[in-house]
Parts: C-alpha cells; structure tokens; sequence
C-alpha cells in the first residue's frame, strides 16, 4: 500500500522527517543563523535604504528623478508595505517549506517594517510638508486615507517596544494576541496604498489580493486545529484555544 | 500689480509659417539668435531630444515680473529636464516618468484637426492648414496639477480666441468641447486593462473661459516645437484651472449648446468637476488644496500657498460671480 520511495511514517500518516541536513560549514543552527543568516538578512534590508539615499544624493548613478520628495516618500511607503508583507510571510513559508527555524528572522523584519514606516512618515513631515505642523494635523485628522496610514504607524510603535525578550516574556500569552495587531497594520497600510493613489489602483489590489491569501492561511489553519482539537476531545474541546497558537 | 495679459506690438510677432518650414528654419534661427526669452534662454542647454525652435514672440518682461508680484513667491521657469521629465499623460502610462519613456510611438505628423458642432466653418484640417493664419506667442504660466504641485512653464502657442473666432461659432455655442487622439496602437495607455480611463480624453470650457485672453492653444516649450510627452503636436493651457483641463494631442474640436462630458469627471464625478477652478478653499476630497509643492525647489523650500485661481482671479474671477464654487468645482 505504501510507495518504499516515500517514507511514511504509519503512526501518523504524514510524511517523515527528512535527514538533517549536513551542517553548514560545520555549524550548528544557532551559530548559522547568528553569523551568517541574521547578519546577511540585516545587510539585505538596509538596500532599500541605501538605494533612497543614493537616489536623493545622486550617487552610484541612482537619481530621485525631478520630483525627489515624492520619489522618495512613495518609495519609502512602498518599501515598508513590503516589510510587513514579508513579516506576514515567515510563518506560512515556515510551515510549508518545512524550515522552522526562520522564526529566527521575523522580529528582525518586522523591526525593519517598523524603520520603513517611521521613515516614510518622516519624509511626509520633513520633506513633503516641511515641518507645517498644522497641516500635519489637519490632514492626519481630516485626510481618510492618512489617518488609516497614520493609525497603522501608531499601531506598529507598541509592536516595536515589546519586541524584546525580556517583554516577551513578561507579556507571556499577552504577548501573542498584542502581535496580531499586525494584521490589522497590514489590513490599514493596504488600504491607506489604495487610497492615496489618484485612479490607477491596479497596484494596491494586488497588495490586497496577496494579503488575502497570508492571512486566510492563518484563518484557514486556525479553523481546522480548532476542528481537529474538537474531534479528539469528542467535543469537549481541552486542548489550547487555537488562537493561542497561530499567531506564534 | 497682477499678471497681464501680454500686450505685443504687431512688429514683435513673426508669422506662423516659420512653424511649418521647421527644418530650414533651425539654421537661420540658430544663426539669427531669435527668441531671446526666458524660454529661449533656457533652450542653450536642452537635451539632443528637443524639437526644432519656433519662432515667436517673446513674453514680455513685464508681465513676467507681474507674475512674481502677484504671489511674492520665486516665479523662476522650471527646466526643461522637469517639464519633460515629469507630467501626467495617462494615455502612455500612469507615472509620472511614463509619458517621457513612451511617447516617442505618436506620430505627429500629417495630424488632422476635425472642427465640429455650432460653428459657421467647420469640417478636417491639415494642422498646417490649421495653424498657418496665426502668429505665435510666448505665456509663461503658472501650472498647477491638481495632486498639488506646481510649475512655472513658458509655453508658445495661440490665444484659442483668437483660434476659434475663425470658425465663427454660432449663438448655440455656449461650450466647447475638445478630444484626444485615440490610438491604442500607439498609445500602451489606452490597451491597458482594466481602462485606467475612459478613452479618448474629453475636455471642455465654456465659450467665454474659451475665449478669455489667457486661454492659450500650445504648439511649443520653451521656444521650441512641443515635444510629444508635453502633448504634441496641439494641447490646451488654461492657466487658472487645474492641469487635467490641459487636453493634450487633439484632434476635435466641437461647439456645442450644451456643457459637454470631461473625461476625469466621467472617472470620478465626487473628485473632479466640470471647472476644475485652481481653488486653495475648497479641497479635494482626498487631499487639500490650500498649497502646493513647486518641483524643482530647493528641498524645503517646496511647499508653498495656493493662489485662488492660480493667481489669475484679476483676469477671470469676474466670469464665476455669483457662483458657487464649492458646487462647481
């Protein structure tokens, strides 16, 4: 009944394992990922960064083009909808592709997401409105779509602080569900990208299309641990809520 | 003191020909030096892409300087570089960079001009035909988009009054309406889907915003023919509205009795109105009004206040007396 080429482990019918991999350069996860991977991940999101202050220096032959303000407060925008996005991705691509162990990542991305958004707004307030705090104000509190954009950067901030250990466990489970903010920072950062654009909005949807997907995922997931942890308790369900779970 | 409208004696204006012996003209202009304008000026160092130079006469001096005083703000022309580089025209993409990557596909040559609609003499015109009784002019205008920047360009063209009394519209024509070519082919914006927009553009003014003094139909930049991505060969200025109202590459031009659709207000009737009056009071609905960033300003000396129609209310505010502009907008 069983293919010999696939392994299957009979006890619980998913596949097994595969063998660990050869260490890399003979280290352990834990050296790779703070010598290597975390290093080289911190180098690659500070691209972005430098490809902005090339463009708005005119260096290495980047160029911020006639309008740099703009240039670089939509590039900057853009740049941070990206973090969060692939914030949101570790956790799918984790489980899916079977490497656990970018979990180790994610607070790094989403600290980057973080630094984009308080550097768009930034550019917003230094290059674009140039410290007029009044109008600041006044479209924080009368432009819908900054005040979505506006709210999100709020939102992120308690996310940023409590990323420590040591808040993490102070926080304990409180920790998981603060952190589901970020869905909500994802859901309002799309939203706030679809609402600045004048009428072409091709972009934005398929931001929202994509986002969609990561987190009904989560929506999907959560469902059948919830179905799943009901059958072995015959309804009386005595495992962990799910949503303790799905936001790790 | 306001911005005039300029007052060119008859002795300052070279007739139109000259545009349309474009190429034999370049080496006695260049020899002649003529033009010696702001725009002219800033022609010595344009790129190898720009149009052949006209001939034309050049905005007085003093209607330059008035256009400094009437909002005590840095009226310098932006470069040719920002003007080309940076503008909508949605018909080649929706960046701003977009119209400049992909314009050079329109041919604009053998371009037709269809007069329409409420008019004595109407019927297809060959644009030399079109042009050919008209002297040009310099205006350097104030340009506001309606995404709230801004520039100061000077163009060269014809007063569109002066352009449309020749067609001897009738007393049915209380609206003028203008249309742009329609060519997927050569236009990526106009196969894009879903319609970003829909095509062709539409544009229209009421017959005495048609026939104000600074109601301008552009044929050149900077002293020289208008490069496609700026609208060639035929695109409208109506300095005191919002950019959009600029209708570029037309080819129709109607009379009509009633007030004819716009394409930006058929897009979003709650956004975009039929006047499109550059009015810092009343905001978009998204975004305000109230200032404006000039490109091509130092880095924090961008943001500046917008000027009630534009800073043209001495020549046109008379023509909305009594209306609401906050329901016609």
């Amino acid at each position: 009944m069983t293919d010999p080429a696939g392994p299957i482990s009979h006890a619980s019918g998913l596949p097994a394992r595969p063998a660990p991999l050869r260490p890399f350069l003979r280290l352990d996860v834990e050296r790779r990922y703070r010598l290597i991977y975390k290093p080289a991940v911190f180098v690659a999101s500070l691209v972005p960064f430098a490809w902005l202050a090339c463009s708005l220096f005119g260096l290495l032959g980047f160029s911020a083009g006639v309008d740099p303000v703009k240039f670089l407060e939509l590039e900057c925008g853009q740049t941070a909808l990206n973090f969060i996005f692939i914030t949101l991705m570790v956790t799918p691509v984790r489980r899916l592709a079977g490497l656990p162990h970018l979990l180790r990542l994610r607070r790094m991305l989403g600290l980057f997401a973080f630094f984009y958004v308080a550097l768009h707004f930034t550019i917003y307030v230094v290059l674009d409105l140039e410290f007029d705090w009044h109008t600041v104000g006044a479209d924080i509190a009368k432009r819908p779509y900054i005040t979505v954009g506006f709210t999100a950067f709020l939102m992120l901030i308690p996310l940023a602080v409590t990323s420590t250990n040591r808040m993490m466990r102070r926080l304990g489970r409180h920790w998981t569900k603060l952190h589901r903010l970020v869905y909500v920072v994802a859901a309002f950062g799309v939203w706030h990208y679809y609402w600045q654009e004048k009428k072409d909005v091709r972009e934005p949807i398929i931001y929202a299309a994509v986002l969609a997907l990561l987190l009904g995922y989560r929506v999907v997931r959560a469902w059948r641990q919830k179905r799943r942890a009901d059958q072995t308790a015959g309804g009386f369900s005595r495992a962990k809520p799910s949503w303790i779970r799905y936001g790790e | 003191m306001a911005f005039r409208v300029p007052r060119i004696a008859p002795s300052e204006i070279t007739p139109a020909e000259v545009y349309f012996n474009r190429r034999s003209f370049l080496t006695r202009a260049l020899a002649a030096g003529v033009g010696a304008s702001i725009g002219a000026a800033h022609a010595a160092v344009l790129s190898g892409k720009a149009g052949a130079p006209l001939t034309f006469a050049p905005n007085p001096r003093e209607s330059v300087d008035a256009l400094v005083h009437a909002s005590g703000q840095d009226e310098t022309p932006n470069t040719w570089e920002e003007v080309t580089n940076y503008n909508n025209y949605y018909e080649f993409g929706t960046d701003k960079g977009d119209p400049a990557a992909n314009a050079h596909h329109l041919h604009t040559s053998r371009w037709n001009v269809a007069v329409e609609g409420e008019a004595e003499v109407t019927g297809n015109f060959h644009l030399e035909d079109f042009l050919k009784p008209y002297a040009l002019e310099e205006r350097i205008y104030r340009f506001r988009c309606v995404e709230a920047w801004s520039m100061v360009i000077p163009w060269v063209g014809i007063p569109l009054a002066s352009m449309l009394q020749r067609f001897k519209p009738t007393s049915r024509a209380k609206y003028v309406a203008f249309e742009t070519i329609y060519s997927p082919s050569q236009m990526p914006g106009q196969s894009a889907w879903p319609p970003v927009l829909p095509w062709p553009y539409r544009e229209g003014l009421r017959i005495d915003e048609a026939m104000n003094p600074l109601t301008l139909m552009v044929v050149g930049l900077f002293g020289r023919e208008l490069p496609n991505q700026d609208g060639a060969p035929l695109r409208l200025i109506v300095p005191w509205k919002y950019g959009f109202k600029g209708i570029k590459s037309i080819v129709k031009i109607r009379f009509t009795e009633s007030q004819p659709p716009n394409t930006w207000n058929q897009a979003t009737p709650n956004e975009y109105g039929f006047y499109a009056n550059v009015n810092p009071n009343v905001p978009h609905p998204r975004w305000s009004q109230a200032t404006e960033r000039r490109i091509g300003a130092p880095l924090f000396h961008q943001r500046q206040p917008t000027l009630m129609f534009n800073g043209y209310a001495d020549e046109v505010a008379d023509m909305y007396r009594g209306m609401d502009l906050r329901r016609y907008y």
